[in-house]
């Protein structure tokens, strides 16, 4: 049977045409880093069940300029994911109402912003000072 | 109607994604960036005995399994739904792939946790 001859738009590279799903390609790309992290944690606790020269061998890694470079980027990817995921929150979370009206979209990204930020600042003076 | 998976796999990727939200940069930040180069972070911050006995405490445990599952579920639901929008359409193989590596992580993790001792 013959091929239609229609005009099919290419799709390769489609993220690239749109800011908006550059963001988008931005924020889904970030859990590659996150997966990344979360081996070298996992790594870290391997590392720590063998002994000290293990853990500090593990630490020596972390100094690396390779590492410190990996590490700041997903700094910044996963910063944003958390950004994008409180500002998509009022969507996605359950309706929460008070006195009948549901709570404003603000409220609830700015509350998650918080508590992130509060949050943040717990870890580092627990990790720092106690 | 053949009952669906998703739900399981959305509920382990929003619990990953609440948990990464709040923690996920400060935990890179101080763990990959100022302790490492020792500013901001006394270099015994993530001495030996110090990291040894969080891992050995009941809630250390919890905590360091909450996070490496949980970031390793959202991490990998991303990834698997991700590889369509690369024009990669990816078959029942790569879901039990993705959700099987998050699970073998999950699995190792509690073993390591047992392991290091109480």
């Amino acid at each position: 049977m013959a091929q239609a001859k229609t005009y099919v738009r290419p799709m390769a590279g489609w993220w690239r045409r749109n800011p908006y799903f550059v963001r988008y390609m931005i924020r889904e790309g970030s859990s590659v880093f996150l997966a990344i992290y979360t081996v070298i944690l996992l790594v870290g606790l391997y590392r720590l069940t063998q002994g000290q020269a293990a853990w500090a061998g593990w630490l020596a890694a972390m100094t690396r300029p390779i590492s410190l470079l990996f590490h700041w980027v997903a700094l910044i990817t996963v910063g944003y994911h958390a950004y994008t995921w409180w500002k998509v929150a009022p969507k996605t979370a359950p309706d929460l109402r008070f006195g009948g009206r549901p709570l404003p979209e603000m409220i609830i990204t700015v509350g998650g912003l918080a508590a992130t930020l509060g949050a943040s600042v717990l870890i580092y003076v627990i990790v720092r000072w106690l | 109607m053949k009952r669906s998976h998703e739900p399981i796999f959305w509920s382990l990727f929003g619990a990953g994604g609440v948990l990464s939200a709040l923690i996920a940069p400060v935990l890179i930040f101080i763990t990959g960036i100022i302790a490492p180069i020792g500013i901001w972070m006394p270099p015994e911050a993530l001495d030996y005995p110090r990291v040894l006995g969080f891992a050995q405490h009941w809630f250390g445990k919890l905590l360091i399994l909450a996070v490496i599952s949980l970031f390793l579920f959202h991490a990998v639901h991303r990834i698997y739904h991700g590889l369509h929008d690369l024009g990669v359409h990816a078959g029942t193989g790569a879901m039990i792939a993705a959700y099987g590596s998050a699970l073998a992580g999950t699995l190792i993790t509690a073993y390591l946790l047992l392991a290091v001792g109480f």
